[in-house]
């Protein structure tokens, strides 16, 4: 916790963090599938706690799968046996569907009520030792699932007020889910925004909506928040990103890390950005030298937790490759970064 | 008035300037006309303004009575645009609001029965997943630059290959969002092959843009990093196949 919180505060802990962003691997540490793990928070709670022991990493991710709210307002959730569980089709057909539409309550919710076990269960076993990061999709992106992402920028751009009626909806639902689950025990909340991404959306838009959107989602959540652009670019709007609260940004793998940190100075940490697709055929060499690039370009300083760009690493990553990523970060990654100054 | 849009109508007023000029004089006004005309249709598209779309390709039209303007002004602002998102300056929403409004515009100027490249069977379907945004952008660009793709929709691997073999479809254009998709084109290439079905495969999404050597890994014949970029990858498949 204390080499998380130190980074964090922009100085220089032990070691520079490793966030590896692990979650239906858990199945393959029980030996059970996909569908089965994310069934029971018992098999959670098992699977974390391996995964935390076998790699060493820095946090606990309670994140399952990207449409688990949408299973909550009602939508399908569609499973397979070599990734995460899928989004079926978008829960409103058309968008004056928005108008009748209601969010689910948390507490009367069976599939956000495993989560919150799940974290209650991880946090009475880990305690104050390792930081335990919950999810919440922010209400600004929550549309790419409930209306597809097409029909989502056509009410962006067009239907201004369906858009905020939406918006007023997902909003409402995100914050009572993210204090959810910082009551049952998670120390933060990873408020995940990718449609805020100069890659989706100009920025001009994004200070009129998700901007807005975000400001007042995070000044509600009632613990520190970490904004993910799932593999989406940040440099753009890392000023704006620091107004709406948030104390970290997950960059993507397409900017340099260094001109990220540059850019955050000091305002924000910097979470990434190692590619999670490329990761798949990494050898372990290959691991070590991206982890040294991504330490080099961002670590000196503090204010950096090594992690893949996505905040979601696929399940065909080899374990030789996870595992050489915490070695080479066990390597690398020992403050003071003496061999960088070096190598510069 | 957009600032293209007064570049393009100082651009207009040159032809005054030039009457009864050399010919040299024309030839010169000539040549730089469709670049300014594709900048004011980019600079139109990228403020979503259909009419100022629309009238910096009439104009041209109706100068040409030909399909040119497709070649000239249509394709080039498509894969300029596509080429802004790549490189950072331009965001997805644009490039989907642009594809759109072309879209409509082709619609409006260019009845399928007219288009060029309608002769080759090219189809387009999203593997598995349910996200349809690449696959529509795909489809609204090319259908934009004049071809006619049939659109499948959201498939399934076994339910592709006998729809791709029974329409004989010779280009086949598959969009993913998720990496165990993206994997699945391997069984879809392997599928096509078993059914004795001649057919290039095109790929595209984000596994594929994150990952350079991807598409050659699941047997694909080409991939395109952006929805424009699909253009020339299938142009080229197309004069080949005739």
């Amino acid at each position: 916790m204390q080499r998380v919180l130190t980074t964090l505060s922009h100085e220089e802990p032990d070691r520079v963090p490793l966030f590896l962003a692990l979650t239906m691997h858990g199945a393959k540490e029980l030996g059970i599938n996909i569908r089965e793990y994310f069934s029971k928070p018992q098999n959670m709670v098992e699977g974390q706690l391996r995964l935390l022991s076998k790699y060493q990493q820095d946090f606990i991710y309670t994140f399952c799968y990207a449409p688990l709210e949408m299973e909550a307002w009602g939508a399908q959730v569609i499973y397979r046996e070599d990734g995460p569980p899928n989004s079926g089709p978008p829960l409103l057909r058309k968008l004056e569907d928005i108008q009748g539409l209601k969010a689910p309550r948390v507490s009367e919710t069976p599939c956000l009520l495993k989560v919150l076990k799940t974290i209650e269960l991880l946090k009475s076993r880990v305690e104050t030792d390792v930081p335990i990061v919950g999810v919440v999709i922010s209400p600004f992106s929550l549309p790419i699932m409930q209306l597809g992402f097409d029909a989502y920028i056509e009410l962006i751009y067009e239907r201004p007020q369906l858009f905020w009626r939406l918006m007023e909806l997902n909003k409402a639902f995100s914050i009572q889910w993210a204090n959810a689950q910082l009551a049952a025990g998670a120390t933060a909340i990873c408020y995940f925004d990718p449609v805020s991404s100069p890659t989706i959306i100009p920025r001009d838009i994004y200070l009129k909506t998700g901007f807005e959107v975000a400001r007042e989602a995070i000044r509600a959540i009632k613990g520190p928040t970490a904004t993910h652009l799932a593999s989406g670019r940040s440099l753009g709007i890392l000023d704006d990103l620091a107004v709406t609260g948030t104390s970290m940004v997950g960059v993507s793998c397409e900017e340099n890390l260094a001109e990220l940190k540059r850019a955050a100075s000091q305002k924000l940490t910097i979470l990434g950005n190692l590619n999670g697709i490329e990761m798949r055929r990494w050898t372990p060499r290959e691991a070590e030298t991206q982890v040294k690039r991504a330490i080099a370009q961002a670590g000196p300083g503090g204010g950096f937790i090594l992690g893949d760009n996505h905040g979601e690493i696929p399940w065909q990553v080899e374990e030789e490759v996870l595992f050489a990523i915490g070695d080479a970060v066990r390597k690398w990654g020992e403050y003071p970064l003496n061999w960088v100054k070096d190598e510069r | 008035m957009t600032r293209l849009t007064v570049v393009f109508l100082h651009a207009k007023g040159f032809v005054g300037m030039v009457s009864g000029r050399s010919n040299e004089q024309w030839q010169d006004f000539w040549n730089m006309a469709p670049d300014v005309r594709r900048k004011s249709f980019e600079e139109a598209l990228l403020s979503l303004d259909r009419m100022a779309a629309r009238a910096a390709l009439n104009l041209h039209n109706d100068e040409e009575g030909s399909l040119q303007f497709l070649e000239d002004i249509v394709v080039p602002a498509l894969e300029s645009i596509g080429k802004g998102w790549e490189e950072g300056r331009i965001s997805l929403a644009q490039v989907y609001m642009a594809g759109r409004i072309t879209e409509e515009l082709m619609e409006e100027l260019l009845p399928l029965k007219a288009a060029p490249h309608s002769g080759a069977e090219m189809a387009i379907a999203v593997l598995e997943d349910y996200h349809l945004l690449g696959k529509r952008l795909v489809c609204s660009v090319l259908r934009s630059a004049g071809f006619h793709v049939a659109d499948y929709g959201r498939m399934n691997v076994d339910d592709l290959v006998q729809r791709v073999k029974s329409e004989k479809i010779r280009i086949l254009l598959i969009s993913t969002l998720m990496l165990p998709s993206a994997l699945n084109v391997k069984a879809v290439r392997k599928g096509l092959t078993r059914a004795g079905a001649d057919v290039k495969i095109v790929v595209g999404g984000a596994p594929f843009r994150f990952d350079d050597q991807l598409w050659l890994e699941v047997g694909a014949d080409a991939t395109a990093s952006t929805a424009s970029g699909a253009i020339h990858v299938v142009q080229g498949m197309w004069k080949e196949l005739r």
